[in-house]
């Protein structure tokens, strides 16, 4: 499987990337179940302060991959190394600097939003240093993650929005250095989504933390990361800023047109031109003419469609070749 | 014990003070402390005519503590493995994993809780006892001393056990079935009547379990002295009992705690999303 590291390597030249401090480095890491392969080879970094987003169709292995980084699962091969440390043998100490934002469901439904909020809070407290102290105030936390209001509600009375605010606030109280979000907006409405984006930036940005989060939504991918790492096929077939990666999609543009009421298409990277040639070549026998510049939704939507018809190594080539 | 470690202990102690605070307010907690002391109010009343031979109590009296053994098992096993396998699959359980030192915090939270509901239902059980159920109570300071001491190494007993069960069963719901070999262990155990009427098989395996050596202490703490000499070994064996309980309970924390490890290290996002799933579709 080394056919997609020649792209990797050449996206993580074109990343953001490359300054400041690496805080997340995974080096081919590995996943299998039983047989079946989930992770092969995994290559990713997150430099501090840096808002990743591992983008992906669901069961590419967004959640293996993250699950391995928490400390949460342990991984058949490869290296890693989170705030220093493997996480499979790192230590309460080193879970101190690490947050993560869990989707909560029915636990801790009797418990008031702002006694939760201090209870995981007080964990965080020995661990905190002059630059960074920890907890966050309970309910100035609340506040910003707008939740004050609901401060003295039973958590079972919350809606689902309201609760994944909760989930995001008990994962930064501890102020981490490493945050981890699965799937943050997952059966939030378009509103919920929004103000997720926004207290997001506003707390990611105070704290300097480096966010990794996965999602399989490219829209939130561009809307919160610096960086998004496409992960299909059990690699990483692209890293790059969001606008670095719509402008590696949008060179190839597909020209289509009718002639003799024959349709006809072509991929070019300079459509202009090939639109000249052809109006040189057959005038005005040329009709419906079209150019169209796919977006990276577009490639991203093929490549899931393919994954999700069973033919994901080809389609990972196929965006590869996409971004060229 | 450094510093962060003790700062969990605190904050889980708070946990367990609150939880416990919660179960006043809570109808199935109110339920749960009220049933048993209520049944067996009216059994013990009921069978109060009973006289013992050879001893100044009632069948009434020996039933009622029989309950109060029932109620410490029930607190012990079913209550914290219920406990354990509903918070593994909400989630609860993985949010202590997430956060540093989080598993020492839920764990001590989990201890003052139980310990607090238990004497909640002691209490409950033993105070209306002794003023309707004739011929029970603590004969005494001495047997009220040995009721507390037999009760807190019953629980500290019982709940490794609950604790492992919880940690083995993967779906709370299914955990309603250890109810039949719990009710099987009482009723073999000599706690709702004599063992002399079993065969002498079911007597040696009765006494491997803590189970029968709490009832023989809690009888010890609650019925006249001459009551002892129908038991067994015709004496309450409180060296016995206190030795066999210790035992239990630290063997039994050394492998629940094991099998605690085992479950808490296999905890992450994606098992409790798919236990999630599980119990939706069971709704649905």
């Amino acid at each position: 499987m080394n056919t997609p590291a020649a792209p990797l390597s050449r996206a993580q030249a074109q990343a953001s990337g490359g300054s400041g401090e690496a805080v997340i480095r995974v080096r081919d890491l590995r996943m299998s179940y039983g047989a079946n392969e989930v992770l092969r080879g995994v290559d990713l970094t997150a430099h501090r302060g840096e808002v990743v987003a591992l983008l992906g169709p669901n069961g590419a292995g967004k959640t293996t991959t993250v699950e391995v980084m928490e400390g949460f699962r342990k991984r058949s091969g490869g290296e890693v190394e989170v705030l220093g440390a493997d996480p499979e043998h790192g230590g309460e100490d080193w879970r101190a600097g690490l947050g993560v934002v869990l989707q909560s469901w029915r636990d801790h439904g009797r418990w008031r939003v702002r006694d939760l909020l201090h209870h995981f809070g007080r964990f965080h407290a020995p661990y905190s240093a002059p630059g960074r102290v920890r907890p966050h105030d309970t309910d100035d936390l609340l506040a910003r993650v707008g939740l004050a209001e609901h401060a003295d509600q039973r958590i079972n009375r919350l809606s689902g929005g309201q609760r994944r605010r909760l989930d995001v606030a008990i994962g930064v109280v501890g102020r981490p250095e490493v945050l981890f979000l699965d799937e943050p907006t997952a059966g939030l409405d378009p509103v919920g989504r929004r103000d997720f984006h926004d207290f997001m930036h506003d707390i990611v940005d105070s704290d300097d933390t480096t966010v990794l989060l996965t999602t399989h939504d490219l829209d939130e991918a561009e809307k919160l990361a610096d960086r998004v790492l496409v992960l299909a096929g059990g690699v990483i077939v692209a890293d790059g800023s969001p606008e670095q990666l719509s402008s590696l999609v949008e060179r190839d543009s597909e020209v289509s047109w009718t002639v003799d009421g024959q349709r006809r298409v072509h991929t070019t990277d300079s459509p202009a031109r090939h639109v000249a040639e052809l109006y040189g070549e057959y005038g005005e026998d040329l009709t419906d003419l079209r150019v169209s510049r796919p977006s990276l939704e577009d490639v991203y939507m093929e490549l899931v469609r393919r994954h999700e018809s069973g033919d994901a190594e080809q389609a990972a080539h196929e965006f590869v070749k996409g971004i060229r | 014990m450094n510093n962060a470690l003790s700062n969990a202990v605190r904050a889980g102690s708070a946990r367990g003070v609150l939880e416990f605070r919660g179960t006043f307010t809570n109808p199935p907690d109110l339920f749960g402390y009220l049933y048993l002391p209520v049944l067996f109010v009216v059994l013990g009343i009921f069978l109060s005519d009973e006289e013992v031979d050879g001893a100044a109590t009632n069948y009434g009296a020996v039933t009622y503590s029989g309950g109060l053994v029932l109620m410490l098992i029930m607190l012990g096993t079913l209550a914290v493995a219920q406990v354990l396998a509903a918070e593994r699959e909400d989630g609860t359980f993985l949010r202590a994993k997430a956060i540093p030192h989080g598993m020492v915090g839920y764990g001590v939270a989990k201890a003052v809780h139980l310990l607090a509901m238990s004497a909640v239902a002691v209490a409950l059980t033993v105070v209306p006892g002794l003023f309707v159920v004739e011929g029970f109570g603590p004969q005494g300071w001495g047997a009220a001393l040995t009721l507390v001491w037999v009760c807190l190494l019953g629980m500290l007993a019982m709940a490794p056990i609950g604790a492992t069960l919880g940690a083995l069963f993967g779906n709370p719901r299914a955990v309603g079935l250890l109810m039949i070999p719990i009710m099987g262990l009482i009723v073999l155990s000599g706690i709702m009547f004599p063992l002399d009427l079993l065969p002498d098989w079911v007597r040696g395996l009765a006494q491997a379990t803590p189970v029968y050596w709490l009832g023989l202490g809690v009888r010890a703490g609650t019925l006249p002295a001459d009551y002892a000499a129908l038991e067994l070994a015709a004496s309450w064996q409180l060296p016995v009992v206190a030795a066999v309980l210790a035992a239990w309970a630290v063997v039994g924390s050394l492998v629940a705690l094991r099998v605690l490890r085992w479950t808490a290290r296999r905890e992450s996002g994606s098992r409790v999303q798919a236990a999630r799933e599980k119990a939706m579709k069971r709704v649905l």
